[in-house]
């Protein structure tokens, strides 16, 4: 159970001003959605929240402790991040990259044991992708590979889940597995923070939601307040209409009347 | 997991194969020594002729062609995976060439044959230091600058060593075109090589996982608790370290770093905490059995090892890329 905090948090984009400190609270349990056009930071955020960059201001903390005076390898036993893309330099096996996300836990002199094994193989097999544990990464599709980096970070068993578009090249199904195997982390006790570009995702699957506006501000609340469609037109500058389906809200972009001003000429 | 169960089968092979290649190079020579002979001396006894060729000829000089072949085997695969990139040797960084224009410098004005090794060495090093200097941009280095860094510096070296040929006399171009080639007939004692290869392959055994995080790139790799900056200078560091040793025991021998890792790798996967003291065993191996035939093909001329190692090299490693996947 670890509780992320920012605090008066100013991610770092070159070129970019302040805008407003962030100071956001995941607490255990808690699915966060980060929201924003293209280019906003979303993926600077997460990035910035998993130590990997440093921001222009404030901190992040984990439970109370500030995550620059930790270790890496301290870091990363609480904490994974899957990232939007990766690269391969020499290719290495499904089963391999799982076990990779034990790094954190061994010693320089320690293998792999039949624990670790264990877990890697679990979480193959919770994605759909224990079938291809002998393949080269490198031969998978983009849906598969994004499979195995998801395994990677639950093979890591962390209690913080940053995932920046973890629905990447995914088909519905796949989408759908992804999600609920986030809730059913979230329901363990787990914090979850997502950077979403699909709003109806964000909208069913989230219980909080984080927009981050292009001018720097920002704001964030519980889903149910924050699924607004006035407010999330203003987000992407585009106009949106919200239906309901079953209960939950759809957005679709809104059909400009014709005669309405829109883009064409 | 794949490469658990080979790993000691192919470690223990690879150490047969260069245990067999030192062997092989103590028996072949202009006065060849059959088994029992070899045994003979080995345990203390045998013929004092024989004791003199083997003990101060052949076993020092198989010593050192075995322990270059694993500094540079190891150097090329600290470099690949440092760099990400499978087309680094040991070279790449344009250490080979300061050690040439350090060596051919000794050797142009004069200097005894025992400075040459001392000069290459100071050579590479300064030629290091140099690449890492200029390849600190905007924001530090990153494995494409200091890749692109090395090439050039490298270039530049090339135009160098081309200044200072140009301007020896005749009488010493042979011995400057062995040295550039590589060639075992220079080395004068294994141990110094063999003091740095034999901690050195000790200390890469712990770092072998965190390796593997680290050829998924940086981000990757400091998301899973590796500590990416000290990491990266210490194989810096190191690979450098193994390569001056290896450039001023032998001159610069080509292909053995490129090669052997690249082999390995296609062999036995990409697991550093194998490749790493295999490519030690391997590139020690090739380069015995390399210098045996050097020494030996054209007897009593000596071929530089350089060719030999090209040589077995190129066709066996387009070969294996042929097969491969």
């Amino acid at each position: 159970m670890t509780v992320l905090t920012t605090q008066d948090l100013v991610i770092d984009i070159p070129g970019r001003a302040d805008g407003r400190p962030l100071s956001l609270r995941v607490a255990p349990g808690q699915r966060w959605g980060v929201l924003g056009p293209n280019g906003v930071g979303k993926t600077t955020l997460l990035h910035t929240l998993a130590g990997l960059r440093a921001p222009r201001a404030g901190r992040v903390l984990l439970d109370d402790t500030p995550l620059e005076t930790l270790k890496r390898k301290r870091v990363a036993q609480r904490l994974a991040l899957v990232f939007q893309d990766r690269q391969d330099g020499f290719p290495a096996t499904v089963l391999e990259t799982a076990l990779i996300g034990r790094h954190p836990f061994l010693a320089p002199w320690h293998r792999e044991g039949a624990e670790d094994l264990l877990l890697a193989r679990e979480a193959l097999a919770a994605l759909a992708v224990d079938h291809l544990a002998d393949r080269l990464v490198t031969t998978l599709s983009g849906g598969e590979r994004q499979r195995v980096a998801i395994a990677t970070a639950l093979a890591q068993t962390p209690s913080v889940w940053l995932a920046d578009e973890p629905t990447n090249h995914l088909d519905l199904h796949h989408q759908v597995t992804v999600m609920k195997l986030l809730r059913e982390r979230a329901g363990r006790g787990a914090a979850v923070v997502m950077g979403l570009h699909d709003l109806n995702l964000a909208a069913r699957w989230c219980d909080h939601l984080l927009l981050l506006y292009p001018d720097g501000q920002h704001c964030f609340g519980p889903a149910e307040a924050m699924l607004e469609p006035t407010a999330l037109a203003r987000l992407y500058g585009q106009p949106l209409t919200m239906a309901r389906v079953g209960g939950a809200p759809v957005f679709v972009p809104a059909d400009p009347a014709p005669g309405a001003s829109d883009d064409r000429p | 997991m794949p490469g658990v169960s080979r790993r000691p089968l192919a470690l223990a092979l690879l150490a047969l194969a260069g245990a067999l290649a030192v062997a092989l190079s103590l028996a072949v020579g202009s006065v060849p020594i059959r088994g029992a002979e070899l045994w003979a001396v080995l345990t203390g006894g045998g013929d004092p002729l024989h004791r003199e060729l083997l003990l101060s000829l052949r076993l020092p000089r198989a010593l050192a062609a075995f322990a270059t072949g694993g500094l540079l085997g190891l150097a090329g695969a600290l470099m690949q995976v440092l760099l990400r990139n499978p087309l680094a040797d040991p070279y790449v960084l344009g250490l080979s060439g300061g050690a040439a224009v350090g060596a051919l410098g000794a050797m142009l004005l004069g200097g005894a044959a025992v400075w040459v090794p001392g000069a290459a060495f100071v050579g590479a090093l300064l030629s290091t230091v140099l690449v890492f200097g200029l390849a600190q941009g905007v924001g530090g280095w990153t494995p494409t600058r200091l890749l692109l860094t090395g090439v050039v510096v490298a270039a530049g070296w090339g135009a160098v060593v081309t200044f200072l040929l140009t301007l020896s006399p005749a009488e010493r171009l042979p011995g400057m075109l062995y040295w550039l080639m590589g060639d075992l007939s220079y080395a004068r004692s294994p141990w110094p090589a063999w003091l740095l290869l034999v901690p050195a392959a000790l200390l890469v055994l712990p770092l072998g996982r965190g390796l593997n995080v680290l050829a998924r790139g940086p981000l990757q790799a400091a998301s899973l608790g590796v500590a990416v900056r000290p990491l990266e200078i210490t194989v810096y560091v190191l690979a450098s370290a193994l390569t001056a040793m290896a450039v001023s025991t032998a001159g610069s021998v080509g292909f053995v770093g490129l090669v052997v890792p690249h082999m390995l790798r296609l062999a036995l996967g990409n697991d550093q905490r194998l490749i790493l003291p295999a490519s030690v065993l391997a590139g020690g191996a090739l380069l015995t059995l390399a210098d045996t035939l050097a020494r030996t093909l054209l007897a009593p001329q000596q071929l530089p090892v350089g060719v030999i190692t090209a040589l077995l090299g190129v066709p066996t490693f387009l070969l294996l890329l042929y097969r491969s996947r």
